[in-house]
């Protein structure tokens, strides 16, 4: 398979509107090679785990500002695995209180990226961590 | 990659279905097979083009219309849509930022929808090499309608106008005066243009424009209507130019964001297609697009084949003689095949 693009989903799921973060981090994914789909604001759960299946990716990464994201990341974790998507990387970034990173991790989120990450470092390891698994 | 079955493909799988389009677009060996599976059951869907100038409405126009055609049947037999969306990969990166679903959210949840965004990945016509590909398993998998949007469109992005049944140019007010208008290119392969926005002041206007240009071309006594120009170029259609051929693109005002002149939009779409039917240039249109594809194929694997037998040290020194000026790349072709 030598023409092969890694393909991401960047998603804001829940309520809070501020998707400059998400913005970034779908910019510099794709300045790294990757094809980055970006769906906006307020996706629900399902919504994302749809989108996901019907575009074909190997990374989703969620932005997620409110606070909300013990009940929304287990819950598209969820929602991946019923639609056969177990073998998709997650990430997280947006502002995720350090005390919640562990709980994430354990639910099989694979990284956690808050304010301040160096963006490149960020869509190395992304990248990484979806050529192993293919190779 | 996992085993995929073209059966479950054509059962409604979407993971399948999905897995099988990524295949496609990775140039995977699995690709090929699975279209070669399903071609038996295609050419049965309506493939509609839909392009236009980035910003002018395109990934707009699109959800509503599959929004429309949805409520158009009866809730069981309503058509079911495919959207490909392609946008351009970037030059340099090679990446890609799709972003035509940020306009499509209204169609979440619809399991008769499937959107799947496309990079052009080096493609120059507006599509990427694999749509009519993805075309082609989307109908094998039994949906009715496929919409397909172009990257941004100028005005020799045309390949649409070989992939689909239907070709929409979206245009918004205000984007070049008439003479805009009878520049050759994409207008030129417009079945129906659709002047979006058109809540903006100037939109009668650039409608108006373009309607003049459409009588010059149709109702004029001038021979030169590009579409016609377009399938005469491979010989399909000369004998039977008659009246029943005849399609004079309508020039529809809508403003897409609030869903206005989208009823009409339907009722053009579904009176082309009857059109193309009854006239036969469906077939026409088949049969231009299967030799196409069938040569671009060709193309292809006659320069895979090329590359894999051309002795690299021998490219390497003409390339030096050509970099040195001692011969032009026409001139060093020869030398190489």
């Amino acid at each position: 398979m030598t023409d092969r693009k890694i393909r991401v989903l960047i998603a804001k799921p829940g309520l809070d509107g501020h998707d400059r973060g998400a913005k970034i981090i779908a910019r510099a994914l794709r300045d790294a090679g990757m094809e980055v789909i970006y769906t906006g604001l307020r996706q629900t759960p399902e919504m994302i785990a749809e989108a996901a299946l019907q575009e074909g990716v190997d990374v989703v990464g969620l932005s997620i500002l409110s606070g909300a994201h013990n009940a929304l990341v287990p819950a598209i974790m969820e929602k991946l695995k019923e639609n056969g998507l177990d073998q998709i990387k997650v990430f997280v970034g947006g502002i995720i209180p350090k005390n919640d990173i562990p709980g994430l991790l354990d639910i099989g989120v694979y990284a956690v990226y808050g304010p301040g990450t160096d963006t490149q470092k960020a869509s190395e390891e992304i990248s990484n961590a979806v050529l192993q698994e293919n190779m | 990659m996992s085993l995929i079955d073209p059966d479950s493909i054509r059962h409604g799988d979407r993971l399948a279905l999905s897995r099988a389009l990524t295949a496609i677009e990775n140039n995977a060996l699995v690709g090929e097979e699975l279209q070669s599976a399903l071609f038996p059951y295609t050419g049965k869907a309506h493939l509609v083009g839909v392009t236009g100038a980035s910003g002018s409405g395109k990934s707009t126009l699109v959800n509503q219309l599959a929004k429309a055609f949805r409520r158009s049947g009866e809730r069981k037999d309503a058509p079911k849509i495919a959207v490909i969306a392609v946008d351009p990969t970037s030059p340099f990166t090679g990446g890609a930022l799709l972003g035509d679903r940020i306009r499509m959210r209204d169609l979440a949840g619809d399991q008769g929808i499937f959107i799947r965004s496309m990079a052009s990945r080096g493609a120059l016509g507006g599509l990427a090499h694999k749509t009519a590909a993805f075309a082609t398993i989307l109908d094998g998998a039994g949906f009715d309608l496929i919409l397909i949007e172009t990257v941004g469109a100028g005005q020799a992005e045309v390949d649409i106008a070989q992939l689909a049944h239907t070709v929409i140019v979206v245009e918004a007010p205000g984007m070049g005066d008439d003479i805009q208008a009878i520049k050759a290119g994409i207008l030129e392969i417009a079945d129906i243009l659709v002047v979006n926005k058109a809540d903006k002041p100037d939109a009668e206007n650039t409608a108006l424009a373009l309607q003049a240009m459409l009588n010059m071309f149709h109702g004029g006594s001038l021979p030169v209507a590009g579409k016609h120009m377009r399938h005469a170029e491979h010989g399909s259609l000369e004998g039977h130019h008659s009246d029943l051929n005849e399609w004079k693109p309508p020039v529809l005002l809508v403003t897409a964001t609030e869903g206005k002149g989208i009823s009409q939009l339907v009722e053009d779409i579904e009176r082309h297609k009857a059109h193309l039917q009854t006239s036969g240039l469906w077939q026409v249109k088949e049969a231009s697009r299967l030799k196409r594809e069938l040569e671009s194929l060709i193309r292809e694997s006659l320069m895979d084949q090329w590359q894999q037998k051309v002795d690299g040290k021998k490219l390497e020194s003409v390339m030096k003689d050509i970099l040195k000026r001692k011969y032009a790349p026409v001139e060093a072709v020869k030398l190489l095949l």
